[in-house]
């Protein structure tokens, strides 16, 4: 498996991008649910702002690549998503810095550090039910394989994520909209562990089809 | 889905486009997507902005103005507006005083506002935000994120305005909305849901004989669905833990608020509010001031909401200041 580069970025932010607009009306209704009613409607047209932004950039530049992707998440999503979908982003460029490539250790780096820059950002812990929860076992499973290389340890980070978003249906929500609904969010899919859920089978999928 | 609309994605554009058509002497709207008072930045001034969601209407856009909000940051609807937004609108303001930042507690309020600051900051504007959380369905615990930012808001608007307007500084200015926001507590309910345009269907299925009960202002669900009950039953299921949570007491004065959710007559206001005095009147809390309309709303969702805010001197004041705005106008 070679090197994450930047054209390995860009097909993940595209398909990402594709994927979150096919399930759109999913994530809203499981926003709708227990929250209010736009988280599919808010990623679609953030991520379709992050893939016009990538089409004007023709840089190789991984770290300034993944920081344009995060800043226009901030400048176009809004809601809760906007800052921590874009932190999620930013905090990869800045792991990234100026190399054109980076092996499986340093992605696993870049991960841990975007995993950190979303609890920071959004003061979620382990179990409040939301994307922590998907993406928190999905670095843990990253690290864990990164000597079998990035593909063999994103494929294991997507099936982690998976089973993080899982996990957490049965539970009540300590954070976000959910948390007000008490007993009432218990029993359901959360959606922001949902589309964490779909990030990582798209950068899973992405680095396959490279 | 029946709204009066052309295409879901130009709403709050066009909606902006025809506040600016009606009310052009008050505001005007500025890229991206803030609205400004038309006479803004005024020197020496301190600024004072909000934001939040479109769909609340007329909150935050209807309350810029004299006496008022300075700006305000409409998002899509029941969205946060970003960051941009909130910086725009600050330096569209800033009259070298400091700008508050009014904002409700919701997750994504919170981090885009304070993106924005953090951002303004580095550009040396000085910024304070005071958060708003006085819906007293939600518990306030480790368990939840706090509580909501509701019908108090309005009043926080036009009383902090008030303060700016005639004059006082940053810190007087932070201090008085903390206070507002110490002493007011609300609670909400709904008879219907609503539809977010862009989902194109109602948020909630509810049946004929049920009711919402402590639900916040995106249409979501509430704390518990129960059997739909009187006018009076349901001002008692409302009021009951607002009077129980600040508490309020006798000898109190309040503002009474009655706020209907964007799709309920003001005739049913009325009966509400006849019900909110017999109670206050009954637990020896005088009503000093009241409100009764529609001022945050949730789409076309019926229903209301109470706040009761405990006045001193000082607010009654200031919520008597003149006050000229698209949504709220007397003395002025």
């Amino acid at each position: 498996m070679s090197d994450f580069d930047a054209a390995a970025l860009r097909r993940f932010v595209e398909l990402f991008a594709d994927r979150i607009h096919e399930r759109r009306d999913e994530l809203t209704q499981l926003d709708s649910a227990i929250g209010d009613a736009d988280h599919g409607i808010n990623m679609d047209r953030g991520f379709n702002a992050a893939r016009g932004k990538l089409a004007e950039l023709d840089g190789s530049d991984l770290g300034a690549t993944a920081k344009a992707v995060g800043m226009t998440l901030i400048s176009t999503v809004g809601g809760a998503s906007g800052p921590l979908y874009g932190t999620l982003f930013l905090r990869l460029g800045t792991a990234f810095g100026d190399r054109t490539a980076v092996a499986a250790g340093e992605l696993g780096q870049a991960l841990r550090a975007a995993l950190d820059g979303v609890r920071q950002r959004g003061k979620a812990e382990l179990d409040d039910k939301t994307m922590v929860d998907a993406m928190s076992p999905a670095v843990d499973a990253y690290e864990a394989t990164s000597g079998d290389g990035i593909g063999a340890a994103l494929d294991a980070a997507a099936t982690a994520a998976a089973g993080g978003r899982d996990r957490i249906t049965p539970l009540v929500a300590r954070k976000g909209r959910a948390s007000y609904l008490g007993e009432r969010a218990a029993n359901h899919q959360d959606p922001g562990a949902t589309s964490t859920t779909i990030l990582f089978e798209s950068l899973r999928d992405a680095v396959a089809a490279g | 889905m029946k709204k009066l609309m052309n295409a879901a994605d130009d709403l709050v554009d066009e909606a902006l486009a025809g506040m600016t058509a009606a009310h052009g002497d008050l505001l005007r709207v500025i890229e991206p997507n803030v609205v400004v008072r038309v006479d803004a930045p005024r020197q020496g001034k301190v600024g004072v902005i909000s934001g939040g969601g479109s769909g609340h209407e007329p909150m935050h856009g209807g309350f810029v103005g004299t006496g008022m909000l300075d700006a305000a940051c409409p998002g899509a609807v029941f969205t946060s507006p970003v960051p941009d937004q909130m910086l725009a609108a600050t330096k569209a303001v800033d009259g070298g005083a400091g700008v508050l930042h009014i904002v409700k507690n919701y997750t994504g309020d919170i981090m885009n506002f304070e993106l924005a600051a953090e951002l303004a900051q580095s550009e040396g504007i000085e910024i304070t935000s005071v958060v708003i959380a006085d819906d007293v369905a939600v518990q306030d615990s480790l368990y939840t994120a706090g509580r909501r930012g509701v019908g108090g808001t309005v009043l926080a608007e036009k009383i902090v305005g008030a303060a700016a307007e005639e004059g006082q500084d940053l810190a007087a200015v932070t201090a008085l909305c903390q206070r507002v926001q110490d002493n007011v507590r609300s609670m909400g309910m709904a008879l219907t849901s609503c539809t977010v345009p862009a989902a194109g269907k109602p948020t909630f299925e509810i049946g004929d004989d049920e009711m919402e009960v402590g639900v916040g202002i995106h249409g979501e669900p509430g704390r518990e669905r129960r059997k739909l009950g009187s006018a009076d039953e349901i001002t008692e299921a409302l009021l009951t833990p607002i009077l129980d949570d600040l508490p309020f007491s006798s000898g109190d004065r309040v503002l009474a608020f009655v706020n209907g959710m964007g799709g309920t007559p003001l005739i049913e206001l009325y009966i509400v509010y006849n019900k909110v005095a017999a109670m206050c009147a009954e637990r020896g809390v005088t009503i000093e001031r009241n409100l009764v309309g529609s001022y945050i709303t949730s789409l076309e969702m019926a229903g209301c909401s109470i706040t009761l805010l405990k006045l001193d001197d000082e607010m009654t004041r200031l919520w008597d200041a003149p006050v000229h705005t698209a949504a709220l106008r007397w003395g002025a």
